[in-house]
């Protein structure tokens, strides 16, 4: 019991040091590796609340996918950080001071009216199925139809994030059958009236060259 | 020695988080980067609040209701900062700056 206390300050600490840094650092890559370490101690945390199939998806997805996804657009981008961080200890007075109230406030409320220390222990056959077989049968049962909608969801994001950056390659040609159909005659043949040429009989071309032999 | 972790424990951390956050938008309303990993820390907050309900206080009939809810929110969560991420590429594409007080073309 001990220990559980123990570690949960030890990640805390970790996770508020983490996110201090994400919105203090200077350059985006930082920021963004320490909301990495944010989310690993936050996985941790949950590992101590006996969710352990949501802090491994929190490292796979939102580490692995999301941040990744992060550190590659910082990196594609060439921004020049240091404009962007103009007034930034300007506004640091009223931010803090709208946090450390936020915080107090919510303290007062929170520790004195969910004071509740002891979990409900699990009976042995839950123990037994663990913790993603029981997240799995609820959401394969009780919640498939929100389950289906989530996968819709995840879909569309991949289409719309693909089609909004599409750029075509400005050399690739390809023929467009609709258009192909759409040829009338009037757009493929033109008739124009021209003036007819006449040609000189060929009998006086020798004539002409007898003439310029003998001279 | 130390006391006893409850739920009041983990509720505060939640609140300390999204209070973190909240101050990183005050302090970064110009890098629109730094505005969406601040997005991201406060719906890891908000898990955090989701997950110890589910733990201290289940529902008799739902026990693990409070983990289903934060699967979904990992789901749009992702989904919206990929579109979020998307957007940025293309506005940086056509605008050459992510700096928010420059995105004022659409005036009115």
């Amino acid at each position: 019991m001990q220990t559980i206390n123990a570690l949960f300050y030890v990640f805390s600490a970790v996770l508020l040091f983490a996110s201090f840094r994400v919105i203090t650092a200077r350059s985006p890559v930082y920021a963004a590796l320490y909301l990495v370490l944010a989310f690993f101690s936050a996985a941790c945390v949950w590992i101590l609340l006996q969710a352990e199939f949501l802090a491994i998806s929190l490292v796979l997805v939102y580490v692995g996918a999301v941040m990744v996804l992060f550190l590659f657009v910082v990196m594609m981008l060439d921004v020049d950080t240091n404009a962007l961080r103009e007034g930034f200890w300007k506004h640091f007075p009223v931010a803090f001071l709208v946090g450390v109230l936020i915080v107090l406030e919510m303290a007062l409320v929170l520790m004195p009216g969910f004071d509740v220390r002891s979990a409900p222990v699990a009976d042995a056959a839950a123990v037994k199925l663990g913790n993603t077989k029981l997240l799995g049968i609820e959401i394969y049962s009780k919640y498939l139809y929100p389950l289906q909608i989530a996968a819709v969801l995840l879909l569309v994001a991949i289409i719309a994030a693909i089609a909004l950056t599409l750029r075509r390659r400005k050399d690739s040609k390809y023929t467009d059958p609709s258009q192909q159909v759409k040829a009338t005659k009037a757009d493929r043949v033109r008739l124009i009236k021209m003036a007819p040429t006449i040609e000189v009989p060929a009998q006086a071309e020798p004539a002409a060259a007898a003439a310029g032999e003998k001279k | 020695m130390i006391t006893t972790v409850g739920l009041g424990h983990y509720l505060s951390l939640g609140a300390v988080l999204f209070a973190l956050s909240v101050i990183g938008i005050f302090l970064n309303r110009k890098n629109l980067i730094v505005l969406l990993m601040c997005i991201e820390l406060m719906l890891l907050a908000v898990n955090l609040n989701f997950v110890a309900f589910s733990h201290y206080l289940p529902v008799v009939a739902d026990k693990m209701a409070g983990q289903v809810f934060v699967f979904f929110i990992l789901t749009v969560a992702a989904a919206e900062s990929a579109i979020g991420l998307a957007i940025l590429v293309v506005l940086f594409r056509n605008r050459s700056t992510i700096n928010v007080d420059e995105l004022d073309t659409l005036k009115g």
